[in-house]
């Protein structure tokens, strides 16, 4: 009897294609992101989260069609991320059948944005998504810093104070990504997971580097975080839902099996 | 069957619309589910169906300013006593009052307040997000044929507020966070989920079948 914690798969979309970034930067194809979708449903994803990777702007249309083909199909939450960068932006995407957005570099240069983005549509649907390096020297308290466009713009902000104002604009969870582990398959930055979770009201997914399932029993037991996201194991066929969701089960984290 | 489901500018309304659509066909319930924002069609419909996503106070001014809509919800779910259902914050308006923010009048269907969820345990975040089980209080039509309880299928909430019913006869089923919170409320035609039964997969799909049958 209690929340159970996510599994969320992470598609990355590239005008209306699958594709998985390595550290953001050598992309594969991997195919139709609506049949993925519908497999994820089936097998008991938790969520889905589309990230919307495209570069040119002919071809953003193509996400709204991603998303309203699987909201015909599938019958579980969705989060679009990616490009959202206005309040019509929104709502295209929650019209087409998307539950919550995530936005990223429109809330590091207007943090306004998220305030007004939550004030219209409530701030269930607003996740912020923070993409953090960290800055810390050996030796020195950790440190992280908000990086933009792909991990490549610093920006001098620090990554946990961040997390706080964007909670206090409104933002109703925080998608929290490692700049240095994201494609590396080494673990999710668990102590910039729990800096951030422990000090936020809101609940904070864990992102960027999962690299085999003891990893996601890490991020929710170590990392404090209610949900995780991964992308390449599950693309991969390495581990299935299934297979992640009743192994976090096992090592003591309540999860949803139905 | 006509099924309205009331479009004020709320919620994701093709999920919703596509979940009604599905389950009428797996039910194999003749079915036209019409996403509607005009209150001669919510008068006219056979079962309303009212979304809702955001805060309290904009979901309730998002009603009222659509032209005479609150008055024929009140004749179609009162008056005519047809069958309805609100879902997350369309559930939250049936109460007397919301206090998220504001002091904003519900329609006062059921009695009690829309408050705060405040869990001691700091590991229980606000909002609440994701899957969670409910306890049944007592049987309802919706219900039929969904296990529930610990080992009972699970629940797609997003919620930081709940609806604290003043009778506990109108609460029929609660879920767990930092103690019982209000999942489902339930009074004579009207009946109302705050998870997301458009999300819930397999739970979701059956409780909008019970709907589309319920003869109450």
């Amino acid at each position: 009897m209690t929340l159970k914690a996510r599994v969320i798969p992470c598609l990355d979309v590239k005008d209306g294609r699958v594709v998985k970034g390595v550290n953001f930067v050598d992309l594969v194809d991997a195919g139709d992101p609506v049949e993925a979708a519908k497999a994820y449903d089936l097998a008991g994803a938790d969520e889905l989260c589309f990230l919307d990777i495209t570069a040119s702007s002919d071809n953003r249309d193509t996400i709204f069609d991603v998303v309203s083909r699987t909201a015909d199909h599938c019958f579980m939450p969705v989060t679009v991320g990616g490009g959202v960068r206005s309040i019509t932006d929104i709502r295209k995407l929650l019209l087409c059948g998307a539950d919550k957005v995530s936005i990223n570099s429109a809330a590091v240069k207007n943090p306004d944005f998220v305030a007004e983005a939550a004030d219209k549509f409530g701030d269930q649907c607003i996740v912020v998504s923070i993409d953090a390096k960290k800055v810390s020297a050996a030796g020195e308290t950790d440190r992280w810093e908000i990086f933009t466009h792909g991990g490549r713009q610093p920006t001098g902000i620090d990554a946990v104070e961040f997390a706080s104002r964007m909670v206090d604009r409104g933002a109703g969870e925080l998608l929290v990504t490692s700049m240095d582990r994201d494609g590396t398959k080494s673990g999710y930055d668990i102590a910039l997971t729990r800096t951030i979770a422990d000090a936020v009201r809101v609940p904070v997914i864990a992102s960027g580097g999962v690299g085999d399932l003891d990893d996601l029993v890490a991020g929710v037991k170590e990392g404090h975080a209610t949900a995780v996201l991964a992308a390449s194991i599950f693309h991969f066929g390495t581990y299935s839902i299934g297979e992640a969701k009743r192994y976090m089960a096992d090592h003591g984290i309540a999860m949803r099996l139905d | 069957m006509r099924v309205a489901i009331i479009d004020y500018g709320s919620g994701n309304l093709r999920s919703a619309t596509k979940a009604f659509e599905r389950a009428a066909r797996e039910a194999g319930v003749d079915a036209t589910i019409d996403l509607t924002d005009k209150p001669e069609h919510v008068v006219k419909a056979d079962r309303v169906v009212l979304p809702g996503v955001g805060a309290y106070a904009d979901c309730r001014r998002g009603l009222d300013a659509v032209p005479g809509m609150h008055a024929a919800l009140t004749e179609a779910v009162v008056n005519n006593a047809h069958p309805f259902l609100g879902i997350c914050v369309g559930m939250q308006l049936m109460s007397s009052r919301g206090l998220e923010k504001t002091v904003t009048e519900g329609f006062g269907w059921i009695t009690g307040d829309v408050v705060e969820m405040t869990p001691d345990d700091p590991a229980l975040k606000i909002p609440q997000i994701g899957w969670n089980t409910l306890t049944l209080n007592r049987a309802h039509p919706l219900f039929e044929g969904i296990p529930t309880g610990p080992q009972g299928l699970h629940a797609y909430f997003v919620h930081s507020y709940h609806l604290a019913a003043a009778n506990p006869e109108e609460v029929i089923a609660t879920t767990d966070y930092g103690g019982p919170m209000t999942a489902f409320v339930g009074r004579d035609n009207m009946a109302g989920a705050q998870f997301h039964p458009e999300k819930s997969q397999t739970l979701g799909l059956r409780l909008i079948s019970n709907f589309l049958r319920w003869m109450p």
